[in-house]
């Protein structure tokens, strides 16, 4: 990803800003300057999400793209925020076998990735579970 | 104008490992070190975790706890031995992520052990002065121990942010008094580039650690006109278990004074962290009206003593998020080689 194009974004990605329509009540992440459903109707503005939510499905990676090669494996969740909006991002986890659809998840700032050595280091939102998982 | 501490937050990561596991890569008496040291085990960052997200925890902490307003903070100061850039501000993403951008001035602050309390003592006086409202002051740390120097036993990550405020009614502790003591001393040191700090070994800890530590505390208490027995609790910057504990001796606390604040045995040495921590750990615990006395130490070398009185704010906003001691509970251990993963001491073809 180049350094302009996650700097655009940065904002959303450090702390959940979204859009809210409400005129219907929708919520988007990531945010949308159009309300899908109201058209010329919407009435869009700028939205906070708390971060908490549940996850709906996931994956378990373990042959990761480029930069992500040391963090394997890992998980990769469609998490719905409690607001209704959607979103794809990681899950911090030490025990991939308790990962489970409905868990219920909070937002941690952690490092998404670098540019190599010498690049810029991305930050951004992933989320943890919200109870400790058990171990031994 | 009085200043004082308006919220609190520390952030310590979920791993650690056991000075056991480290002696028995290096073939060194684990008994005899964790005892020398007083250190059982250590934090270890997660892969994804360096100064500025454990940073940007402690600060989101803070506000929380404190019910804050992010906008309201007109200064971010973050120190830290372990920026994870050579050039670009730490302060500029912890301010980002916690939503204080962009009305506020913001620097990194470097004083090894000591530059959370330096950042402290700017808010201080951007606070005082009626400059700006609220300061964010941090000290977070992922510290390397070369593999096997005797840093590696306790090199450890973790951080604390305190906002700095001069509004009587929303402050958990006022600061009564601050003073510090340095000189140029060659005890510890990293150059650039360099991944591993150079020490100047064992007999350092004189001219380093003890006579900074002692000169301060005992200039702040002259300043003030106080004796130990006045306060409560103590806190002292702990690199180890020992020094804090022989240092509160020589200057005449008392065990049970040191021991809410002495977090070191359970967490390692968090650098920047490390004094702010054991403020962090002991406000936990403090009944309003106590007054808790610290004194970090940064190499090179330096020492901030402060003379805290907590209020009866403390009791309302303590629990809103997790205590140091909650944090120190319930940790994941890791074996040596993960831990190598983890500090990225392995490389990957
Ligand atoms: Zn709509």
């Amino acid at each position: 990803m180049s350094v302009p194009r996650f700097w655009r974004k940065q904002i959303q990605r450090y702390n959940l800003i979204g859009t809210h329509c409400r005129n219907c009540n929708e919520h988007f992440y990531p945010p949308r300057n159009m309300c899908p459903t109201c058209r010329r109707d919407g009435d869009i503005e700028s939205y906070k999400f708390t971060g908490n939510g549940e996850i709906v499905s996931f994956t378990v990676i373990r042959a990761a793209a480029e930069g992500f090669e040391h963090q394997t494996p890992y998980v990769l969740a469609i998490v719905k925020l409690d607001e209704g909006a959607r979103l794809t991002t990681q899950i911090v986890c030490n025990d991939l076998s308790q990962i489970h659809m409905g868990m219920r998840v909070r937002p941690v700032f952690r490092k998404l990735g670098d540019g190599g050595e010498k690049g810029m280091i991305y930050y951004g939102t992933k989320f943890v579970p919200v109870k400790p998982l058990k171990h031994d | 104008m009085n200043t004082g501490i308006v919220s609190y937050g520390a952030y310590i990561p979920r791993y650690r490992i056991k000075v056991e596991e480290i002696a028995r890569v290096w073939g060194d008496d684990a008994d005899s070190l964790s005892s020398g040291l007083m250190v059982h085990e250590k934090s270890v960052p997660d892969i994804d975790e360096d100064a500025a997200t454990i940073a940007v925890e402690a600060s989101r902490a803070a506000l929380i706890r404190g019910g804050l307003d992010a906008g309201r903070i007109g200064a971010v100061y973050t120190g830290s031995e372990s920026h994870p850039y050579a050039v670009k501000p730490t302060s500029t993403i912890v301010a980002e992520a916690v939503g204080a951008t962009p009305d506020l001035t913001a620097a990194d602050f470097e004083f090894a052990c000591k530059a959370g309390t330096a950042a402290v003592q700017a808010c201080m006086g951007l606070v005082a002065s009626g400059y700006i409202d609220l300061g964010l002051a941090i000290g977070a740390d992922v510290s390397q121990g070369a593999p096997g120097d005797a840093l590696e036993y306790t090199a450890a990550a973790g951080g604390v942010a305190f906002l700095i405020g001069s509004k009587d009614s929303e402050m958990v502790a006022v600061i009564e008094d601050t003073y510090s003591f340095s000189t140029d001393t060659p005890d510890f040191w990293r150059r650039e580039g360099m991944p591993y700090p150079e020490h100047g070994g064992r007999f350092t800890g004189e001219p380093g650690y003890f006579k900074h530590v002692t000169k301060a505390a005992e200039g702040l208490m002259k300043k003030m006109d106080t004796y130990p027995k006045e306060y409560d609790y103590a806190v002292f910057h702990q690199p180890n278990g020992k020094f804090p504990t022989r240092v509160a001796k020589m200057l005449g606390f008392s065990r049970e004074q040191i021991k809410p604040g002495l977090v070191v045995p359970r967490l390692g040495n968090t650098y920047s962290g490390s004094c702010l921590m054991g403020i962090a750990a002991t406000l936990d615990q403090a009944e309003p009206g106590d007054r808790i006395f610290a004194t970090a130490f940064g190499s090179g070398a330096g020492a901030d003593a402060f003379s805290f009185r907590v209020t009866d704010r403390i009791e309302e906003v303590r629990n809103r998020v997790q205590t140091v001691e909650e944090m120190l509970e319930d940790p994941i251990y890791i074996d040596y080689a993960i831990y190598a993963k983890h500090k990225d001491k392995l490389k990957r073809a």
